[in-house]
């Protein structure tokens, strides 16, 4: 047959295939919505609808369809409302966990199916080393970064010794790794609490008697609510210098405890000041619709979306062949809030992290403001024990 | 081990037990009198807490809250007794056990329609920073105003017991529910006054740990279990048992917790020690209970005789 | 009547999943599933409370011992159900048996509040095993390898192989109460003095109703880990004894269908309600305050043949 028509011959077949595209996108929407975390939730998931309705309610010019669940912090529930969104809902994609060990427990059934989840918060160390995944992508840090970052803090501004405190799960174990890795100093004591503990009498107790000069505290949601407040109200803020992780002293945790939180250090890969477009519209948009100042999880909640939109619009909608799904993921094609955006091969980012101090802005709000720079293009400590490309 | 460290220790485990004597208090004299398993003891407990966090907001006074709170549970307290748990005192433990179970579930979802699943509720003006108490211990001056509260409720519940005429007959009940019928107590009423009261302890009781705790749907659940165990420990139907019991729990739990995973540390590899550890300061109080039980079956101090 | 009703349902059972795929009810077939393993569970249950009398509100952590045997086997290596389901039925009935050794010395709360502490050492114990996931629990890899060209991580395959070990069960315990051992442990129910007044050594009795109970816990226990393919020790906390207790107390206390009933009722119900409202709790709550009220013998008590005056 002469050339020309071998062509048609295959543009005829190409175009009667059926493309198999969706004509919508579900995507299922997990998160812890109640209990004294249920802040954090709500901020990622108010980011990410933000972000949708900015484009008109689409995902990547189709329309989007979030199914919502609360796992009110339980794996069991997690993993239930996993069940029912890929078995029932047929869900194309699953994002929106914030705690990792409830995250750990549901992804297995996600990975098998072979639906992608895309997170945007937890990132806990074993997903980014041996047991990394094709289908997983983070849209937030590693979970160590914040902790590298504070670690690498408390060296230069030379505290001789911390007292390491964090709840007992992959998250917590990790966060003290991750800052133990940059820190050069003596670690007094390293304590673990239990998951959702609320009183911590006994522990401040234990801080006083150690005497450090410096306290590095991951406790996120209501756990660092009540820690910082009796903290303060033990009177040990005015003798030990209390380090965070950004998350453990952003907006939910600045509503609740307000004042005595002026002075706090922190680290983060984002700030509501960060100077570029993207952000600006996302913080003015984020206040006009939802009269708060949005916290590091809303700017994740919302990069979230914008990473799937980014995603589903390279592949033209077509949600079922995984392979260019995963490569339009890795692309990361998009206009991220905290700048400049790529992810590593293990499918983790590759970005800054800033120190921020907790001060009042030129309107007398309380707000974390970004005052300098800890790492530059820094991606995680996991990466070589990865097997992916 | 310093002397401070153990005095805090010890002032924390003073401040858990008399908060859990406030629940005890009311649970015993339930069980000791009415013979009743009461699982929502904890559910007003809750209640408690959301009506001093409403109050607190509405009049911007929080000893003010926790009086209406106290009222407003013991009023809910007694209505639920009229209309539901009256109904219970004739039947089997296993009927009162899944009825009140039942309504855990009712209360905790009717809270969260109309409050919703938490609420903010600070501690009063001047008292969110620390007291100094000795040079090297600044102890939280809120923490030390919960101590005194407790023993102001135990001291007026020792008086109202054993010095009245109302706390004489709620001791005839507790012993000898039949006798103290045949002698003319109109139980009916008494049953409802005691109830109304013992709700009122638990609204103490969350109110004032609601600014160190959160107050959030299902915050009954945890405590009450260790209600439960604090009773059994002191005997059922004895006040006295319940604060005894109480601030044996407090203090054990509190001191288990913090130098079990210190001590263990000393004779056990580090990955022995850090697991067993936190698992064994946990499980320390149902030891407690199981020994004393051994050694006292009825309790330490039982009502009846 | 009562049988062909019972035979009635069975064939329904069987049929389920051969109709659930072209409806598009796959999902329906894994929760049809997970509700004959807890009907298992509240049966195991219904011998010791129903049965035998005794109000054990710690029977949640003969269910987890079951479970976490399975899932440490498999973090170990061992995924032969061959292996690690008999090996879960001896573990929960070893802990049962010691567990009944020192409590059924006690009587009436004291039973219970001592039944209630020995399950929350284990719950506690489940916490602190790091190694297995602490507090976070324990992926399994895969469901349990049974062979028999069967593959259990088929959902209908798996209903099957439940479905068979309920009706096994079930009809375990049908023998059971009606051979004299039943007979005996029922009138100790009723009058213990009596019974050992007569010369029956009723502690015993007790001891061994209460471990094989738990020994089919631990069965049950086995099957929820595979369910799930996760096991954490949530499994243990007392709110899930309380759960079952409900289950046994809604479906019928002492009758042959008590477990499975409860099992039905609670979890449709709670399925049900929580497709419309997120205060589904409440609906339920209602509904068993409204049983325990007004219908104290349970479902199993509207399909009960009335006494003989």
């Amino acid at each position: 047959m002469s050339k020309p028509l071998l062509a048609l011959a295959a543009l005829s077949f190409a175009l009667a295939a059926p493309l198999h595209a969706a004509d919508k996108v579900k995507i299922g929407f997990i998160s812890t919505l109640s209990g004294p975390n249920a802040a954090i939730g709500a901020d990622i998931r108010d980011g990410f609808n933000l972000a949708l309705k900015l484009a008109g309610n689409k995902v990547g010019g189709l329309p989007a369809e979030v199914v919502i669940g609360d796992d009110q912090f339980n794996p069991d529930t997690g993993k239930q409302l996993a069940d029912r969104m890929l078995k029932r809902d047929r869900v194309d994609l699953l994002t929106g966990m914030v705690f990792s060990n409830i995250m750990l427990a549901v992804v297995p059934a996600a990975f098998e199916q072979k639906v992608f989840y895309v997170s945007p918060n937890a990132a806990p160390s074993p997903l980014a080393g041996k047991q990394c995944n094709a289908f997983f992508f983070v849209a937030s840090w590693p979970n160590d970064a914040y902790h590298e970052a504070a670690g690498q803090y408390a060296t230069t501004k030379g505290f001789k010794n911390t007292y390491l405190i964090a709840p007992n799960y992959q998250a917590g174990k990790d966060s003290l790794a991750g800052f133990k890795r940059f820190y050069k100093g003596k670690v007094v004591d390293e304590v673990y609490t239990k998951l959702g503990q609320l009183d911590y009498a006994a522990e401040i107790a234990q801080i006083r008697a150690a005497k450090p000069e410096a306290l590095y505290a991951f406790l996120p949601g209501g756990m660092g609510i009540n820690f910082i407040k009796q903290f303060v109200a033990a009177g040990l803020s005015r003798d030990i210098q209390l380090i965070v992780p950004g998350f453990g002293s952003d907006q939910d945790i600045i509503r609740a405890v307000g004042e005595p939180m002026l002075g706090l250090f922190d680290t983060a890969h984002w700030s509501y000041d960060l100077d570029n477009e993207a952000n600006r519209r996302f913080v003015a948009e984020f206040q006009k619709d939802y009269k708060r100042i949005p916290s590091v999880f809303a700017a994740q909640g919302y990069d979230t979306a914008l990473l799937i939109d980014s995603a589903v619009r390279r592949v033209k909608g077509n949600l079922d062949n995984k392979d260019a799904l995963r490569a339009a993921f890795k692309a990361a094609d998009f206009r991220s809030v905290r700048g400049p955006f790529r992810f590593n091969r293990n499918q983790y980012p590759v970005q800054d992290y800033y120190l921020r101090v907790v001060s009042k802005d030129a309107d007398g709000r309380i707000v974390n403001k970004k005052i300098g720079t800890v790492f530059t293009n820094h991606g995680d400590a996991y990466v070589q024990e990865c097997g992916m490309k | 081990m310093s002397g401070i460290l153990i005095l805090e220790q010890t002032l924390n485990g003073l401040q858990f037990g008399l908060m859990l004597f406030l629940l005890a208090a009311g649970l015993t004299l339930v069980f000791g009198i009415m013979d009743m398993i009461n699982l929502a003891h904890g559910s007003l407990y809750m209640v408690g807490a959301f009506l001093a966090a409403t109050f607190a907001e509405l009049t911007g006074s929080f000893w003010l809250a926790v009086g209406l709170s106290l009222v407003g549970t013991a009023i809910i307290g007694m209505a639920v007794e009229l209309t539901v748990l009256r109904r219970l005192y004739a039947r089997d433990h296993l009927s009162q056990v899944l009825a009140t179970f039942a309504l855990i579930l009712i209360a905790n979802e009717l809270v969260r329609i109309v409050w919703g699943p938490q609420v903010p509720l600070n501690p009063p003006a001047g008292l969110e920073g620390p007291i100094e108490l000795l040079p090297g211990l600044s102890y939280s001056s809120y923490r030390l105003v919960i101590i005194a509260v407790g023993l102001a409720v135990a001291c007026l519940l020792y008086f109202v017991v054993t010095r009245t005429k109302t706390g004489m007959l709620v001791r005839a009940g507790a012993s000898n529910r039949e006798m103290a019928t045949a002698m003319g107590v109109n139980i009916k009423v008494l049953f409802t006054l005691v109830f109304g009261f013992g709700a009122a302890l638990c609204a103490i009781a969350g109110a004032m740990l609601g600014p160190i705790l959160a107050v959030q749907v299902g915050m009954g659940e945890s405590i009450l279990i260790l209600a439960f165990v604090v009773i059994v420990i002191g005997g059922i139907g004895s006040i006295r048992g319940a604060l005894v019991g109480a601030i044996l729990v407090g203090v054990v739990d509190t001191i288990g917790r913090a130098f079990i995973p210190a001590l263990l540390r000393e004779f056990l590899p580090p990955q022995f020690a850090s697991a067993l550890g936190p698992a064994l300061a946990s499980i320390l109080i149902y030891v407690l209970m199981a020994a004393i039980l051994f050694w006292k079956p009825q309790g330490l101090f039982p009502a009846r005789g | 009547m009562r049988r062909a009703l019972s035979l009635a349902a069975l064939a329904a059972a069987a049929a389920f999943p051969l109709v659930a795929q072209p409806l598009g009810w796959e999902f329906y077939v894994g929760f049809a599933s997970r509700i004959m393993i807890y009907a298992l569970a509240a049966s195991s249950l219904n011998l010791i409370l129903g049965y035998g009398g005794m109000l054990s509100f710690g029977h949640a952590a003969f269910v987890g011992a079951g479970a976490y045997v399975v899932g440490i086997l498999m973090a170990e290596g061992v995924a032969s159900a061959w292996v690690s389901w008999p090996l879960a039925i001896v573990v929960a009935g070893l802990l049962a048996a010691a567990v009944g050794a020192i409590s059924l010395r006690t009587r009436g709360v004291y039973f219970i509040m001592i039944t209630l502490a020995f399950a929350q050492m284990l719950y506690y114990i489940a916490v602190g095993m790091k190694a297995y996931g602490g507090e976070e629990g324990l992926n399994l890899a895969t469901r349990s390898g049974v062979g028999l060209g069967l593959n259990l991580k088929d959902d209908a395959t798996f209903y099957y192989v439940v479905l068979a070990i309920l009706v096994a069960g079930l009809y375990g315990l049908h023998r059971l109460a009606n051979a004299r051992f039943g007979r005996v442990v029922e009138a100790i129910r009723e009058n213990e003095t009596r019974m050992e007044a007569i010369g029956f050594p009723t502690y015993r009795y007790k001891l061994v109703c209460f471990a094989l109970g738990g020994a089919v816990a631990g069965l049950a226990g086995a099957l929820l880990a595979n369910q799930n393919s996760y096991v954490n020790p949530n499994l243990l906390y007392w709110t899930q004894s309380g759960s079952l207790m409900i289950m046994v107390i809604l479906g019928g206390v002492g009758a042959l269908y008590g477990g499975l009933l409860g099992a039905v009722a609670l979890l449709v119900l709670e399925e049900v309600f929580s497709a419309y409202t997120i205060h589904w709790q409440l609906g339920v709550g209602t509904i068993l305050l409204a049983i325990v009220l007004f219908a104290p013998q349970g479902l199993a008590g509207l399909f009960a043949r009335r006494p003989d005056a």
